[in-house]
């Protein structure tokens, strides 16, 4: 279209707006919504509920008490509430983005409102953000949950800075969310067809949780020297192996939130950790201000986010090749 | 082609061009759409009607040549365009989910339309393709004849300038497609510009001013209906005869200009004339003796051009 007329005029945002509102307000009402949302609570109700049993039963004091509840694994399920959310919120991105352009092209709509003052950006972002405030929406009503049940249950309030790392893990729980919605627009945007759709965001979302540890895990092994000569072969080797592993944005996601809920977390890996602890002469289990914590976290949040950019202009640049026509 | 400053002129294409790789969907093509007039593009599917009217409203790129509407260029300025051509779209396609109401309430949202003059805006439309009682329905209940008069709604709603229907009557009943056609006609007195793409010929016909004919990306042919036909099945005045009583025929023989006389059924005669010789013909057979109980000006048909024009580029091709 810029090819050979010159630059095009107006807005690329003009009709945002109300894409945004159209899309939020679906989604909301929405049958699919009512069930990922059941689904989540379900699957986050269950670990929380039996971690905070576990912590009634702690004696010891711990500054950090309220957030043990989201890291936690208690001994009757093996997952902690945040392992629960890696693996739930990918899940329910898919399921609010798998079918946001191919539907409106099978439903007939797409060149109807195309016909409107409105470029196919505005259309694509009106409903990427929808669809992220959708998730937002969502997270932070389970958020709340679960800050309330744990208010009734431990029977203490949470102190200011647990607040903050709280308030702070949502935001990076949101823009998790948001690379797997751009991943699952991506492929609304590929596929006609909204089953293949949903199939290749799902077979993604697999690949990243069950494959990708163990082919990251046999790069490693086979990167890995007879023998270690020095302690930074061993850390140079572990480094490798979070590079392999940080490709995941679930891990992404749960090196960060390792590093909000967890306060003590100094690095990522276990070695790494020891190794800081020795060099740095800092003390294992001490917990680090928030601003450190953050300063820890931060490569991984523009990970994510950058993520998540990189994957939407890749849907808004496929989108801005499609015809129209049926 | 008219000069692209000529005020009556609402849309232009001047060699207008679309490739796909290496066919030419539409090719070099010249077309002017005059201010309140309703001009058919016609012709086989696959011609480049469709893609046409996406290139006229930068719902896809050309590969060549310029387009005009309403002083705009869709290429670079779409939005401009956009909010001044209403368009139905082949098949068209609602939120079912949505009531008729809401389905317009998002579009008015997009056209920016104030909020206080939306639902003034939408009962207006909905009245006026009578679908008010069903204002909010959800359209999943819609027939498809609805649903067509839905989308003409939203194009009254945006009170357009141009409208531009592509194939709006293409699986309708009968009396779903005159309504349809009725309202066309009523977009026209509003003084709407309508530019309309169908194959159905003889519907097209009776609300078209003028028509081009699409082959193979390019206009074969485009006039009134009855320049087309002149140019097609030669100029005359065809009439049809039917009496009884005399021989038809010879009484005719010897009028002034008769080129042809051919019989069309049981006492019914097709005659071919290069003039009016109704009266001279309506004469000669009284006189004869016979009795004359019809005697008609025979339309040129759209589906007869249409049908011949095709023959012969068989033929010549």
């Amino acid at each position: 279209m810029l090819r050979n007329q010159g630059r095009r005029e107006g807005s690329p945002f003009t009709g945002v707006g109300p894409v945004f509102v159209k899309e939020l307000s679906d989604h909301l009402s929405s049958t699919r919504m009512l069930v990922l949302t059941l689904f989540v609570i379900v699957f986050g109700a269950l670990p929380v509920g039996f971690t905070l049993q576990t912590l009634r039963e702690v004696t010891q004091s711990d500054q950090y008490l309220f957030l043990r509840i989201f890291t936690v694994s208690p001994q009757q399920v093996p997952i902690s509430f945040i392992a629960a959310l890696t693996f739930m919120i990918p899940l329910m991105a898919i399921g609010l983005g798998f079918d946001a352009v191919n539907s409106e092209f099978n439903r007939r709509t797409l060149s109807r409102v195309l016909s409107q003052p409105i470029y196919r950006d505005a259309l694509l972002l009106g409903k990427f953000l929808g669809g992220l405030a959708t998730l937002a929406v969502a997270l932070t009503a389970l958020f709340l949950i679960v800050f309330g049940a744990g208010l009734l249950l431990l029977g203490l309030p949470p102190r200011g800075p647990e607040v903050v790392r709280g308030v702070a893990f949502l935001i990076v729980a949101i823009a998790y969310g948001g690379v797997w919605l751009a991943v699952a627009m991506l492929f609304s945007v590929i596929f006609r067809s909204t089953a293949t759709s949903a199939l290749c965001s799902l077979g993604l979302w697999l690949f990243f949780f069950l494959l990708w540890p163990m082919i990251a895990q046999a790069i490693t092994t086979g990167f890995m020297p007879a023998q270690f000569r020095s302690v930074d072969e061993v850390l140079s080797l572990e480094q490798f192996s979070s590079a392999l592993q940080r490709l995941s944005p679930g891990t992404l996601f749960g090196e960060a939130v390792l590093g909000l809920l967890q306060p003590e977390t100094k690095a990522f890996g276990d070695f790494a950790n020891l190794v800081m602890a020795q060099t740095r002469g800092m003390i294992p289990g001490t917990p680090l201000p928030f601003d450190q914590s953050l300063l820890l976290i931060w490569p991984q949040i523009t990970g994510l986010i950058a993520g998540m950019i990189v994957v939407f202009s890749i849907a808004y640049i496929v989108f801005q090749r499609e015809e129209v026509r049926a | 082609m008219s000069d692209p400053l000529e005020a009556d002129n609402v849309i232009e294409a001047r060699g207008l061009l679309k490739l796909y790789g290496s066919t030419r969907a539409v090719d070099s093509i010249d077309l002017s759409i005059r201010k309140g007039e309703i001009f058919g593009l016609l012709g086989p599917n696959g011609a480049g009607k469709t893609t046409t009217i996406l290139m006229m409203l930068g719902l896809t790129e050309t590969s060549g040549g310029s387009v005009d509407v309403l002083g705009f260029n869709p290429v670079r300025q779409p939005l401009e365009v956009k909010r001044r051509v209403g368009y139905l779209p082949d098949a068209v396609g609602f939120y079912d989910h949505l009531t008729a109401r809401e389905n317009l309430v998002y579009i008015a949202r997009l056209l920016d339309i104030p909020r206080r003059e939306t639902d003034g805006r939408i009962m207006e439309a909905l009245s006026a393709v009578q679908l008010a009682e069903v204002a909010d329905k959800r359209v999943a209940t819609f027939s498809r004849g609805m649903r067509q008069r839905l989308g003409i709604a939203e194009i009254v709603m945006k009170k357009a300038e141009v409208a531009i229907l592509d194939e709006p009557t293409s699986g309708l009943d009968p009396h779903a497609t005159f309504e349809l056609l009725e309202m066309i006609r009523g977009l026209k007195k509003s003084g709407v510009a309508v530019l309309l793409s169908s194959h159905l010929l003889d519907r097209v016909q009776s609300v078209c001013d003028r028509v081009a004919l699409f082959n193979k990306g390019k206009i074969a042919l485009m006039g009134s209906v009855v320049e087309l036909a002149n140019q097609v099945l030669g100029a005359g005045h065809p009439i049809l005869i039917e009496a009884t009583g005399t021989d038809v025929p010879a009484a005719l023989k010897g009028i002034e200009g008769v080129q042809q006389v051919l019989p069309d059924g049981a006492g019914i005669w097709r005659v071919v004339a290069d003039r009016d010789i109704r009266a001279a013909a309506a004469q000669r057979i009284v006189s004869a003796g016979g009795s004359l109980t019809r005697l008609a000006e025979l339309q040129p048909s759209l589906e007869e051009v249409y049908t011949r024009y095709f023959e012969e580029a068989r033929r010549a091709a």
